[in-house]
């Protein structure tokens, strides 16, 4: 029973805050469009977060995909500006994410030096990159072709209602990393090494490549994040994406309390996800503070993960 | 003196692990315990040292009854404990470990006397007879053997109390036979000064040698208690059992086509190593404590830097990392299965298969039918596939580490210490399981601190002095005496 409660305790929490401001917003919460609305200002922080789940069930982490969704953003800015066409500013910016996820690898993995460290040091190259790049300025209007804009804010008639684009792009990075973590011998051997590196190592496991290749997709993640959100607010600015990485790790901590040994998996990273989201979305209608909601979202990573852990103990 | 634990019942929930068990232990006596894993021997230790509470049981010192609630009750009784697992902070010095938990002595009342801290640890360890360790140095450096003798000395620093009792629980598992002789010594000057000694082991070698009094515990029950004296190993074995001594390990022997061979090598921490093995051969690693047997083994994995010499396996030249290694069918057991061996938090299923992760998309059922298939090959003892590791005895993840060198039918076995820590119903099956392999042809190189163990499992024996091979011969007609003279340089 505990034990029950233990695992779905997160989700509990995300159903209990739900019918909270479906009771107190009563006509606006639980529509439609204000759900589909829900779905598309997480769908950012739901790429980053899903994605960070991939290096995090290795048992490291990578504190840069803030930075590097803001430099992704500017890159393709950059190329617009340039005259480049939007597929090509748009692969230049993925190249630019997957380069920086391979040298949060190569640090990790061949110089050895702690996650924590190694993206620390990243994410202030890839944030002073940004201002190199763009020149410190906001890059919008003319310059953003209207095809990358319009992206966004398209979306996919179902059953009468429109799903953003937005939201139809995270569910497709979900379904390739759960499909990724949970279904292929690539995912079993990352949870691996997150079990025992040193094992991993030694049961023949590649654990370099392995470590390289997992941050490689972080940062792929953080720059398709990146470019989504440029797409949203058709212009890309410095500092853009600066708010990602900690909720993102907020998210997957959440989510971690479901495993069974406290291990990420990615459909519980959605639940943490789904938790921020809801919470924004819902204490920004009753016209709460945003402070408040910081202090209430902390609360809540620490109430999870001491319920969780005390769980465990029993 | 005399301290009698009696009436001892624990469950865990609906589980009885130890059922109505009494122990008399007389001071100036070693008494030993023995049993299989998941006999209740840690749950025993583990109420004596008051970290779980009993259900029920009495705990009188010379007819005085005395609360055994908390582990502040235990050191007020004055027992000490020696715990099988190393509990050692590899960052911190020697000496700040051989004092963990003691307070340090300082200076005007607040800085740590560094010179006070080194003098009282080197004095404990002396007390062992260990002089070869600098207590200066940082833990994480010293040698297994050597943090044992460490964790050993932190036993005997006096903190005020008498000591009643020292509860030991394996403490030579990780010991050279050296080392193991000047324990002894020591825990016979302990016995000489009153204390009683609560000796755990699977050795019976040393219950006969060193124990005056024995108790078996089976299924939490004691199934034999009596003086070493009045008893022998086949009743011990059989009361550990609950059946009759199994027969003997039997060496098929080998002298099929070479498997592996090294050539001249030399490396930072070996020198000389010429050896061939042979399909269905077993070449045992004689080695003091020094890590050059695990060096040894870790040639054939492209573990460690070779400064001259080559190895050779299957007609090739050795691999230069684990996964070229178990990719040409070199199969690996690692010494330490915790550190090195074993995702703990993971379940019996990705701990075996994670060697053998060739498909791209496994799917869970098929995995978990082969890790079935696979824990009935090595007799594994679990709920199932989804078990934690960490839930299993030492036996028996020692058996989803020998499921997974299995697993890919290797051609050479790589086993360092494979027996550490485990009872002997494991043992037994270890062994068979080892037997096994050479009978479909595996050659096999294993390590082991245990000599008579070596001796019986091995065709060849090669033996290593400060990393230098100084003999490969057969084992036929060895003795462990013979070995250790060898060992030390004497012959």
């Amino acid at each position: 029973m505990t034990e029950r409660l233990r695992t779905f305790g997160t989700l509990i929490g995300l159903v209990a805050i739900t019918v909270f401001f479906a009771v107190q917003l009563p006509d606006t919460f639980l529509t439609a469009r204000n759900l589909l609305n829900v779905s598309q200002q997480i769908s950012m922080l739901a790429v980053v977060a899903f994605t960070m789940t991939i290096v995090m069930a290795m048992g490291d982490f990578d504190l840069s995909v803030g930075s590097m969704a803001s430099l992704a953003g500017i890159v393709a800015a950059v190329a617009f500006v340039n005259g480049w066409p939007v597929w090509a500013g748009v692969a230049l910016a993925l190249v630019a994410g997957l380069a920086g996820g391979l040298l949060n690898g190569a640090l990790v993995a061949w110089a050895g030096i702690l996650p924590f460290i190694a993206t620390l040091g990243t994410l202030t190259i890839f944030s002073g990159a940004a201002f190199l790049v763009s020149g410190g300025a906001t890059i919008f209007g003319r310059d953003i072709p209207e095809g990358f804009g319009t992206f966004a804010r398209s979306g996919v008639p179902v059953a009468g209602a429109s799903v953003p684009a937005l939201t139809l792009v995270a569910c497709a990075v979900l379904l390739v990393v759960w499909v990724l973590l949970e279904h292929t011998s690539y995912g079993r051997k990352l949870y691996a090494i997150g079990g025992n590196a040193q094992a991993a190592w030694l049961a023949g496991l590649n654990v370099r490549a392995l470590r390289l290749s997992a941050f490689a997709l972080t940062g792929l993640g953080a720059a398709v994040a990146g470019l989504m959100y440029a797409s949203r607010v058709a212009s890309a600015n410095p500092t853009q994406g600066a708010g990602l990485m900690l909720d993102a790790i907020a998210a997957v901590f959440l989510g971690m309390t479901m495993g069974r040994q406290g291990e990420p998996r990615v459909l519980a990273t959605l639940v943490g996800v789904l938790i921020l989201g809801v919470l924004d979305n819902g204490l920004t209608q009753m016209a709460i503070q945003s402070y408040v909601r910081e202090v209430l979202i902390g609360a809540m990573i620490l109430a999870a993960v001491a319920i969780s852990a005390l769980g465990r103990r029993a | 003196m005399e301290i009698a634990l009696s009436g001892l019942t624990k469950r865990f929930g609906a589980a009885t692990v130890l059922s109505d068990v009494s122990l008399r232990l007389r001071g100036g006596r070693v008494h030993a315990l023995m049993g299989e894993n998941g006999a209740g021997k840690s749950t025993l230790i583990r109420v004596l040292a008051g970290v779980i509470p009993a259900d029920s049981v009495t705990l009188t010192r010379d007819g005085r009854t005395l609360p055994l609630r908390s582990a502040r009750d235990a050191a007020g009784a004055g027992f000490r404990f020696i715990h099988q697992e190393l509990n050692v902070v590899p960052q911190l010095s020697v000496a700040e470990n051989v004092l963990l938990g003691h307070p340090l002595p300082r200076r005007a009342g607040v800085l740590v006397d560094w010179r006070a801290v080194n003098a009282l640890a080197g004095r404990a360890l002396q007390t062992l007879g260990v002089t070869h360790i600098d207590v200066r140095r940082q833990m994480g450096d010293l040698g297994m053997g050597d943090r044992m003798l460490a964790r050993i000395a932190a036993a005997l620093v006096a903190d005020g109390t008498r000591p009643t009792l020292y509860v030991m629980d394996e403490p030579t598992a990780a010991l050279s036979a050296a080392e193991a002789e000047r324990l002894f010594e020591v825990i016979g000057r302990l016995t000489q000064e009153g204390a009683a000694v609560l000796y755990v082991s699977h050795r019976l070698p040393e219950v006969l040698g060193i124990c005056h009094d024995v108790s078996v515990l089976r299924d939490g029950r004691v199934a034999l208690s009596g003086t070493v004296a009045d008893t022998d190993a086949p009743a011990l074995i059989a009361a550990m059992t609950g059946r009759a001594a199994a027969a003997p390990f039997r060496r098929t022997g080998g002298t099929g086509a070479a498997v592996a061979q090294a050539l001249g090598i030399a490396t930072p921490a070996l020198l000389g190593i010429d050896l061939t093995l042979h399909q269905g051969e077993v070449i045992g690693i004689a080695a003091p404590d020094d890590g050059s047997a695990t060096a040894l083994l870790g040639l054939f994995i492209g573990r460690g830097r070779v400064t001259a010499g080559r190895t050779d396996v299957l007609g090739r030249p050795g691999p230069r990392s684990p996964r070229a290694a178990w990719r040409r069918g070199v199969a690996v057991i690692p010494r330490d299965r915790r550190a090195e061996g074993l995702a703990l938090p993971m379940p019996v299923m990705a701990n075996m298969l994670m060697a053998h992760l060739r498909t791209p998309f496994p799917r869970r059922r098929v995995e978990a039918a082969r890790a079935r298939a696979l824990g009935e090959a090595v007799s594994l003892k679990a709920r199932g596939p989804w078990q934690a590791v960490a839930e299993l005895s030492g036996g028996n993840q020692q058996k989803v580490l020998f499921a997974r060198a299995i697993a890919g039918d290797p051609k050479l076995l790589l086993l360092d210490d494979p027996t550490r820590g485990v009872d002997i119903g494991a043992r037994a099956e270890i062994h068979a399981l080892i037997a096994q392999a050479t009978a479909r042809g595996c050659a096999v190189l294993v390590a082991s601190t245990d000599l008579p163990e070596l001796l019986a499992l091995s065709d060849r024996i090669v033996i290593l002095r400060g990393g230098r091979q100084v003999a490969l011969m057969p084992s036929e007609g060895l003795t462990p005496a013979d070995l250790l003279t060898r060992l030390q340089g004497a012959a």
